[in-house]
C-alpha cells in the first residue's frame, strides 16, 4: 500500500496567526494518478501545495514524499528534492526578462551541464508538447494568459519531474485554453508517467480528468473519492460544492443582522 | 501611561526584529558559497543595469554641482582676495563630502528604487517562489548579484562624480571667472591629501554602497505582494537609504575628523 502512494500526509495541522488552515488532516496521493484538491477560495488548497513543496512547515504532522519527511529536510536536500517536483503557478510566474525559450531552458541551465545543442533539443521538444514551439522567441509580455500557462507548464516539466503540482490551472481561462490545459494535463500525466496534484475549484474540468478528489472545508477533509462517487455524495457540503448550489451549508449571505431591521432601524 | 509604554515597547521590539531579519538576510547573501562560472555573467549584467545605467544622472549632476560650487566659492573667496584657492575648495568639498554623499543619494533614487521595485515585482508575480520551487535559491540567483553590483558600482560612480565635478568647477573657475589655471591645479594638488581626503571619501562611498544596496534589496524581498506594497517599498527604500546615508555621513566624518 505504501508503495502505491507517492505522498503520505499524516495528521497535518497548520495555522496562520490565529486562523486554523488545516486541522489534523491525513491524505495520500497515489503514484501515477491525478489527484485533485478542491474547495472554495480560502480553504488552504494552495497552502497545501506549499507544504508539500516544503515552502511552509506544518505545525504538527508529517508530509512524506517518497519516504522523505519534507519538513525535516535540510535546505540543500530540499532543493535536491524540488528538482523532482514541477509546479505550475496560478499566474504562470514566467521570468519577465527572459524569452519563452529561455524560460523553459532555465531549469536545465541551472541544474544540468548539458550542451547548448541538447538544451535546444529538449526545450523545443517540451514546447512542441504544449503547442508553442513557434512562440519560442516571444517575451512573456507578448503571450496571452493561456499561452503563459502553457509555457509555464513546459518549464515545469522540462526536468521530467515525478510529481507535478498545478495551482488553479483553469482559473481565468477562456473555454479553448481551458480545454487545451485539461487535455495537456491528462496526456502529460499518462505519457510521462508522472503523479499530478491539481488544486482547483473548477469542478467539471477537474472532475473530468481526476482519478481521485479530496474536498476541503474549514481545515478538514469533508469528502474524498472518485469524481463519480463525489457527484452522488450525501454530505450536504460536498453536494453543494460539487453541484455549485448558491445556497446551502455555505450560506449565500455573509452573517449580518436581520435585513429589514438593518435597513429601516428599530422604529420600523 | 501604561498603554503608551506598552506601545513604545512593542514598536521597539518589532523594529529590532525587522532590523535583525534584514541583518540575517544580508549576511546570508554575503556569505553564500560563490559559483564563479555562473555568478560572473549575472554580476556583469547587474553591473550594467545598476552602474552603467546610473552614469548619465551621476555625470550630469556632478558637472552642475562642480559648476555651482565653483561659482559660490569664487564669490566668497574673491571677497578675501583668495580666489586662487578655488581649486582647493572645489576638490576638498567634492572629494570629502559632496562626491560620496550626493552620488549615494542619486544612486538610492535611481538604482536603489529600481532594485526594490524589480525584486518586489518578482515577488508579487511569484517569480521568486517559482525559482525556489525549481530548486534555485533566489538569494544566490537574484539578490547576491544585485547586492554586489551595488557595492562595486557606487564607489566607481562616486569617483566619476568627483572627476566630473572638478572638471565642471575648472571650466567655470578658469574659463569663465578668470582664475589662473596653474594656481587652480597647483593649490588643489598641494592641499588634497591621499589618505585624509581621497581614501576617506572612498571609504564613505563603499559604506554607502553597502547600506543603500542592502536597504534596496531587503525592501524588495520584504515587499507586501500587492501593487500598493511595491509602491510603499520603493518609497521606503529611497527614504531609508537617504536618511541612512546622511546619518552615516555624520558618523563617518566625525570619526575621520577625530583623527581616525
Amino acid at each position: 500500500m505504501e508503495k502505491d502512494n507517492l505522498i503520505c500526509i499524516t495528521n497535518l495541522s497548520f495555522t496562520r496567526g490565529k486562523r486554523i488552515i488545516f486541522d489534523d488532516i491525513s491524505l495520500n496521493i497515489k503514484r501515477g494518478k491525478i489527484t485533485a484538491i478542491m474547495g472554495p477560495s480560502g480553504t488552504g488548497k494552495t497552502t497545501l501545495l506549499q507544504l508539500i513543496g516544503g515552502a511552509l512547515k506544518p505545525d504538527h504532522g508529517s508530509i512524506e514524499l517518497n519516504g522523505d519527511n519534507v519538513s525535516k529536510l535540510s535546505q540543500s536536500k530540499l532543493y535536491q528534492l524540488r528538482k523532482r517536483i514541477g509546479m505550475l503557478f496560478q499566474s504562470g510566474a514566467l521570468f519577465t526578462n527572459l524569452s519563452v525559450f529561455e524560460n523553459v531552458a532555465f531549469p536545465l541551465r541551472e541544474h544540468t551541464q548539458l550542451s547548448e545543442e541538447l538544451i535546444r533539443y529538449l526545450v523545443l521538444m517540451k514546447l512542441q508538447a504544449v503547442g508553442l514551439r513557434g512562440a519560442r522567441h516571444l517575451m512573456p509580455s507578448e503571450l496571452s494568459g493561456g499561452m503563459s500557462r502553457r509555457v509555464a507548464l513546459a518549464r515545469a516539466m522540462v526536468l521530467d519531474p515525478e510529481l507535478m503540482m498545478y495551482d488553479e490551472p483553469f482559473t481565468g481561462q477562456d473555454p479553448i485554453s481551458m480545454g487545451v490545459l485539461v487535455k495537456l494535463i491528462k496526456e502529460l500525466n499518462t505519457a510521462l508517467g508522472m503523479t499530478s496534484i491539481i488544486v482547483s475549484h473548477d469542478v467539471p474540468e477537474t472532475a473530468s480528468i481526476a482519478d481521485e478528489i479530496y474536498v476541503l472545508s474549514e481545515g478538514k477533509i469533508v469528502g474524498s473519492g472518485t469524481p463519480q462517487l463525489l457527484a452522488t455524495d450525501n454530505n450536504p457540503y460536498v453536494n453543494q460544492f460539487m453541484h455549485g448550489l448558491p445556497d446551502g451549508v455555505v450560506p449565500f449571505h455573509y452573517p449580518a443582522d436581520e435585513y429589514v431591521l438593518d435597513v429601516f432601524g428599530e422604529e420600523y | 501611561m501604561f498603554r503608551y509604554m506598552q506601545h513604545l515597547g512593542h514598536t521597539t521590539i518589532s523594529r529590532l526584529h525587522y532590523l535583525g531579519q534584514s541583518a540575517i538576510f544580508i549576511l546570508k547573501t554575503i556569505f553564500r558559497w560563490p559559483k564563479p562560472v555562473k555568478s560572473f555573467p549575472l554580476l556583469i549584467q547587474e553591473l550594467f543595469s545598476v552602474g552603467v545605467l546610473s552614469l548619465p544622472i551621476i555625470t550630469v549632476s556632478g558637472l552642475f554641482i562642480g559648476m555651482v560650487v565653483s561659482l559660490q566659492g569664487y564669490n566668497v573667496l574673491s571677497k578675501f582676495s583668495a580666489s586662487e584657492e578655488l581649486g582647493q575648495l572645489i576638490a576638498l568639498s567634492v572629494v570629502r563630502e559632496l562626491g560620496p554623499v550626493v552620488s549615494a543619494l542619486l544612486f538610492a533614487g535611481r538604482a536603489g528604487s529600481a532594485l526594490t521595485a524589480e525584486i518586489g515585482l518578482m515577488k508579487t508575480t511569484e517569480q521568486l517562489a517559482s525559482m525556489e520551487m525549481m530548486g534555485v535559491d533566489p538569494l544566490w540567483r537574484v539578490i547576491s548579484p544585485r547586492f554586489w553590483a551595488g557595492v562595486i558600482s557606487l564607489p566607481l560612480l562616486s569617483t566619476i562624480f568627483c572627476a566630473v565635478a572638478i572638471f565642471g568647477g575648472y571650466v567655470i573657475g578658469v574659463h569663465w571667472l578668470g582664475v589662473d589655471a596653474g594656481a587652480f591645479w597647483n593649490n588643489m594638488q598641494g592641499s588634497v591629501d591621499f589618505r585624509l581626503d581621497v581614501l576617506n571619501g572612498a571609504i564613505k562611498s563603499i559604506v554607502f554602497g553597502c547600506i543603500v544596496t542592502w536597504i534596496a534589496v531587503y525592501q524588495g524581498i520584504a515587499t507586501i505582494p500587492t501593487a500598493e506594497g511595491i509602491g510603499r517599498a520603493t518609497t521606503r527604500s529611497v527614504v531609508y537609504a537617504s536618511l541612512a546615508v546622511l546619518g552615516l555621513d555624520f558618523v563617518l566624518t566625525a570619526l575621520m575628523m577625530g583623527g581616525w
